[in-house]
């Protein structure tokens, strides 16, 4: 057990508490950190009405992408559920399948798709439907399909996991009742898959939020998230202490959604109880 | 209500596997422009093979998957064996769930400012580094996931019959949960040889140490090419490939189990 915990902690905890440790102080002339002088200084700036409004902005887009992907999601969890026994293995295994293969490449198949030439643009000129190619790539909407769709996976996957572990009966027991399908599914399946839809929207957050790919390469530049704004403080300005305080907030923000998923579902786990 | 079901999946479905198919059937263009099909051809594929920097990235991948998926499912493997058994602990759970969790691009850097204040030489071995730290998490979580139906009794009869606990182990468990662990193994790889960011962060300057998913973020960059389009589909099915022979080895019943 101890090799793999030392690992964890020398090659994970320890680099980003050195994170928390860089926000202190300034960028080097060359680069690099100077060590001198300690400073508050990263933080007022990151608090600058234009680097707040870019956080803001990716805050925006993730919840945007985790709402989206529930409303498609949920159903085709649902609807795994709802299939016959012996195709429910094979149906789950074909949902979650696209997530094992290269983030970059799933993202580029969307360019494929929806630059100006692309697929979607041809094919509609080709039957008339359009005389000018529609701007679908290099802009917000873009960058929240390729979200959505390289997050679809997992999310189909925790909440299939979540309808699976409920017991059967409760929605049995609700439609005996009198109450009508849809009835039962508000009242009874939802409350009691609280968890499960709690766990796949946090993935979902907590990966756009942070996300570099995606809006790097569907929003061509042109849309800047705080992932975006940490490799250019990282790679570009070589401003690393800055870079290290928005990661910081990112964390922050992070651990507010954990935080929140956690009391979440030990509602949802204390109203089942009660 | 259930015909409405069935179509929100068979669309959703759709909406997860044309885009893949698209790439996959436009590797076969024969003409230059990347988004109109114009014949079959495999020029595209002959082409890969004779780009040096493609192979060359290749193989630093391979080798990078390959040493990192080994160190980590020994130790994942290790990790999950003695998680099971202790008593729990949320802070260890919490240790365990991070690398799941963190976003990539903040591990990068923290790894970065890491190496760099330790004057570490960057390049392909800490890639492997830190590819170890998300692959151990994994491993540990399927090993673990497949230890939770474990009969401990199995070893302690072995135990008791006199057997110490390397033979325990070599003997007894380690076959009973050797697919699982073959599993995890497979799953290890094919996370690092996608990974992109924390490779690209730690790699160090230079095309010495460029990884696959480096060659193809540049390329990527530039535009849609049928070259990229032709060497997605191979990563593709390289992928497909090992998750389902993954599959096959969870799945597999063992005896005695």
């Amino acid at each position: 057990m101890a090799p793999g915990l030392l690992w964890l902690t020398v090659l994970m905890i320890v680099p980003c508490l050195l994170i928390f440790v860089l926000i202190f102080f300034e960028r080097g002339t060359y680069g690099g950190i100077d060590w001198s002088v300690a400073t508050l200084g990263n933080f007022t700036r990151a608090f600058d009405p234009l680097y707040l409004s870019i956080l803001l902005d990716s805050a925006r887009i993730a919840l945007t992408a985790t709402i989206i992907a529930l409303l498609i999601d949920y159903p085709a969890a649902y609807a795994i559920m709802k299939a016959p026994e012996r195709w429910q293995t094979s149906l789950l295994f074909l949902a979650i399948l696209p997530f094992w293969t290269n983030y970059l490449i799933r993202t580029y198949a969307w360019i494929v798709l929806l630059n100006p030439v692309g697929v979607i643009n041809n094919v509609l000129t080709y039957v008339g439907a359009i005389s000018q190619p529609l701007p679908l790539l290099y802009n917000e909407f873009a960058v929240i399909l390729g979200l959505v769709y390289n997050y679809t996976p997992f999310v189909i996957l925790a909440i299939y996991s979540a309808l699976q572990r409920l017991d059967p009966s409760y929605a049995e027991a609700s439609r005996d009742l009198g109450a009508t399908a849809v009835t039962t599914f508000f009242k009874i399946t939802l409350p009691l898959t609280a968890a499960g839809v709690s766990a796949g929207a946090v993935f979902v957050f907590v990966l756009s939020i942070g996300n570099f790919i995606t809006p790097d390469l569907l929003g061509g530049g042109k849309m800047q998230m705080i992932g975006n704004l940490i490799y250019d403080q990282f790679l570009t300005a070589r401003d690393w202490p800055f870079g290290a305080t928005l990661s910081g907030l990112l964390i922050a923000l992070m651990m507010i959604a954990l935080l929140m998923q956690a009391v979440a579902s030990g509602r949802a786990r204390g109203d089942h109880h009660a | 209500m259930p015909r409405l079901l069935k179509a929100h999946l068979g669309v959703t479905f759709a909406f997860l596997y044309i885009p893949i198919a698209v790439l996959i059937v436009l590797s076969f263009n024969r003409a230059g422009m990347p988004t109109a099909w114009s014949g079959f051809s495999v020029e595209w594929y002959g082409k890969l093979a004779s780009n040096p920097k493609i192979l060359a990235s290749a193989w630093n991948s391979v080798i990078v998957a390959t040493i990192s998926a080994t160190i980590a499912t020994v130790l994942g493997t290790l990790l999950a064996l003695g998680v099971e058994r202790a008593r729990p602990s949320p802070a260890r759970d919490a240790l365990l769930f991070a690398p799941m969790i963190v976003p990539d691009i903040v591990l990068a850097i923290a790894l970065l400012s890491f190496f760099t204040l330790l004057k570490f030489t960057l390049g392909l071995h800490s890639i492997i580094l830190a590819h170890v730290v998300f692959n151990i998490a994994f491993v540990c979580a399927v090993v673990r996931a497949r230890l939770k139906g474990f009969d401990w009794s199995l070893t302690e009869v072995s135990r008791d019959l006199g057997a110490g606990h390397f033979v325990t182990f070599r003997k007894i468990t380690l076959p009973l949960i050797l697919p699982s662990v073959i599993a995890a193994a497979l799953l290890a790889f094919t996370l690092s040889i996608d990974e992109f960011i924390i490779a690209y962060f730690t790699a160090g300057a230079g095309q010495a140490s460029t990884t696959l998913p480096m060659q193809i973020y540049s390329m990527i960059r530039f535009g849609v090419t049928p070259e990229i389009n032709a060497m997605a589909s191979i990563v593709m099915a390289i992928s497909f490939a090992l998750v389902l022979l993954a599959q096959r080895l969870n799945h597999g019943r063992i005896p005695g189990a």
